[in-house]
């Protein structure tokens, strides 16, 4: 059983972190810098697969190598770029590679990154890579053909976004995902204290462990950008002013204490935080401690 | 030609759980072409549905069903039929039943699925559009195509890019799923979303031989004029 998965199971309330491999083969940033801040503090740190759709190092090595350093990663798959039968084959190679954790996120659209020209693939969605990695826990491929040795103990998570509208899509689709193998649920970015107790009113019915998803945010203009254009995301004014007021040495410390305020109060409605630093991983320990976490 | 063919019957019938009482429109245009539509097809799917225990409360065959403007002149001669509906069954390419969904506010069941022609739109296209997927799933997305309406054509419901109804590729081309989601709450059957099935078969996106080689495939096969001459021989025999 993965750590995250035995943390989620003895109801510890369970953080993990989130790193993007690099366009390069130069793992520096990734693997000293953001891997060293945020280590000692998370059970598990997620690797994106080619975020907003931008080539970079497949999440799968940088998995690995986190493995090998003797932390545990949690492997993105997304739809967009592989087929079935490729997806299946990661799975079972990240797991010889001693990757035991997989989200399955359908992916940003092509269009949205830096080869605009490519094939989107979505031969399975976010639904069905969750049964295509059931069924190959349960020891047979989506064919139905027999596995010779069974990944038996892979832990499977997905995605859901409590801010997005109309959030009874969410809850449906989320249910789809449990019904499809879910474990456990990282959450997008959520701002608003009453939207995400509204939504874990009925999402924790399904008895399902929600990690609450958390970004720092790094400036006004960067909250006014995820307002307009990150579906689902929304950032409250009560947050931005205090950013815009702020000198700019002191905007990260400003951003540390609303996110930690922010985290006293979801705390009790979930299992769990999924925090993605983007870039501010130096910030996520004085986060964390001002939260006693 | 848009080539269609009778979905199976027991299919046919899961999708229709749960509706009684049924109006069937059929196309005259290409189903008639392909043995899978017209007025003895209409009869036969009437008898079909009858034994099956639902009630047809009546029939009507138009022309072409991917022009809407007719769809709807059409239809207004049966409204007080239409009105004790529950459901209209519709014998056509996806296209047709996209376009009688878009004209009433009754729920529209495929009784055909469309094979891929790699991009014919109908006779009258218009903003329908149908991928010839093999599977028809408008009878539980409301009439509204999951794959030619969403850009990355998922079955399982929106995903994470739908911004204010709008897609994530372009910010003014409409989230197919939100359109989904707005039309089955409308007419009270969100529960269609837990019956799609989870995983795509793209083998029904190609057409095998015995389809290809049918007339209705391409009208200048040779073996298009074998009938016409077996039955004159028959008749001078």
């Amino acid at each position: 059983m993965s750590r995250l998965q035995e943390s989620l199971k003895e109801g510890k309330f369970t953080i993990t972190g989130e790193i993007g491999p690099p366009k390069g083969v130069d793992l520096h940033h990734c693997m000293e810098d953001e891997v060293e801040y945020i280590k000692d503090r998370v059970v598990a740190i997620n690797v994106t697969d080619n975020q907003s759709s931008v080539m970079r190092i497949s999440s799968q090595s940088i998995c690995a190598l986190l493995v090998q350093k003797g932390l545990e990663p949690i492997l993105q798959i997304t739809c967009r770029d592989r087929n079935r039968l490729a997806i299946q084959g990661d799975v079972l190679g990240a797991y010889v590679q001693g990757i035991r954790n997989i989200l399955c996120l359908t992916g940003d659209h092509n269009s949205a990154g830096d080869h605009p020209e490519s094939k989107p693939v979505f031969d399975l969605d976010s639904v069905s890579l969750l049964d295509a990695i059931s069924s190959l826990k349960e020891g047979k491929d989506l064919a139905g053909q027999e596995l010779e040795g069974v990944p038996e103990d892979i832990f499977q998570g997905a995605i859901v976004t409590p801010g997005a509208d109309p959030v009874e899509m969410q809850l449906i689709k989320m249910e789809r995902k449990i019904e499809a193998g879910a474990q456990f649920f990282q959450t997008q970015a959520i701002y608003d204290t009453v939207a995400f107790e509204n939504f874990m009113k009925e999402a924790s019915k399904f008895k399902v462990p929600v990690l609450c998803g958390v970004v720092l945010i790094k400036s006004a203009g960067m909250a006014k950008y995820m307002n307009n254009f990150v579906p689902g995301v929304q950032v409250p004014d009560e947050m931005i002013k205090p950013l815009s007021e702020a000198p700019k040495e002191d905007r990260p410390k400003k951003s540390v204490e609303l996110m930690s305020e922010f985290i006293k109060e979801v705390k009790p409605m979930c299992e769990g935080l999924h925090i993605m630093a983007m870039g501010w991983e130096k910030y996520v320990p004085e986060m964390l401690d001002m939260c006693e976490l | 030609m848009v080539v269609n063919v009778p979905k199976p019957q027991d299919e046919l019938l899961d999708l229709l759980d749960g509706y009684h009482s049924l109006f069937i429109v059929g196309c005259g245009g290409c189903p008639v072409g392909c043995d899978s539509g017209g007025t003895e097809r209409i009869e036969e799917l009437a008898t079909f549905l009858t034994k099956n225990g639902k009630k047809v409360i009546g029939s009507v065959l138009i022309d072409f069903l991917c022009n809407k403007a007719l769809v709807g002149s059409k239809l207004i001669y049966h409204i007080e039929k239409l009105k004790g509906t529950e459901g209209v069954v519709v014998v056509s390419c996806g296209i047709g039943v996209q376009a009688t969904g878009k004209m009433i506010d009754i729920p529209v069941i495929p009784a055909n699925d469309t094979l891929s022609s790699q991009g014919m739109q109908g006779l009258w296209p218009s903003e329908e559009r149908c991928a010839g997927c093999g599977t028809c799933y408008l009878a539980l997305t409301g009439g509204i195509c999951p794959i030619t309406s969403c850009s990355k054509s998922l079955i399982n419901g929106m995903c994470g890019g739908q911004h204010d109804g709008k897609c994530e590729v372009e910010t003014d081309r409409d989230c197919g799923w939100y359109q989904i989601y707005t039309r089955l709450k409308e007419v009270g059957k969100l529960d269609n979303l837990k019956k799609i099935p989870r995983l795509r078969d793209y083998r029904k996106m190609d057409v095998s031989d015995t389809e290809r080689n049918t007339t209705r495939w391409a009208l200048e096969k040779e073996n298009m004029y074998e009938a016409p001459q077996q039955s004159s021989e028959k008749e001078e025999a």
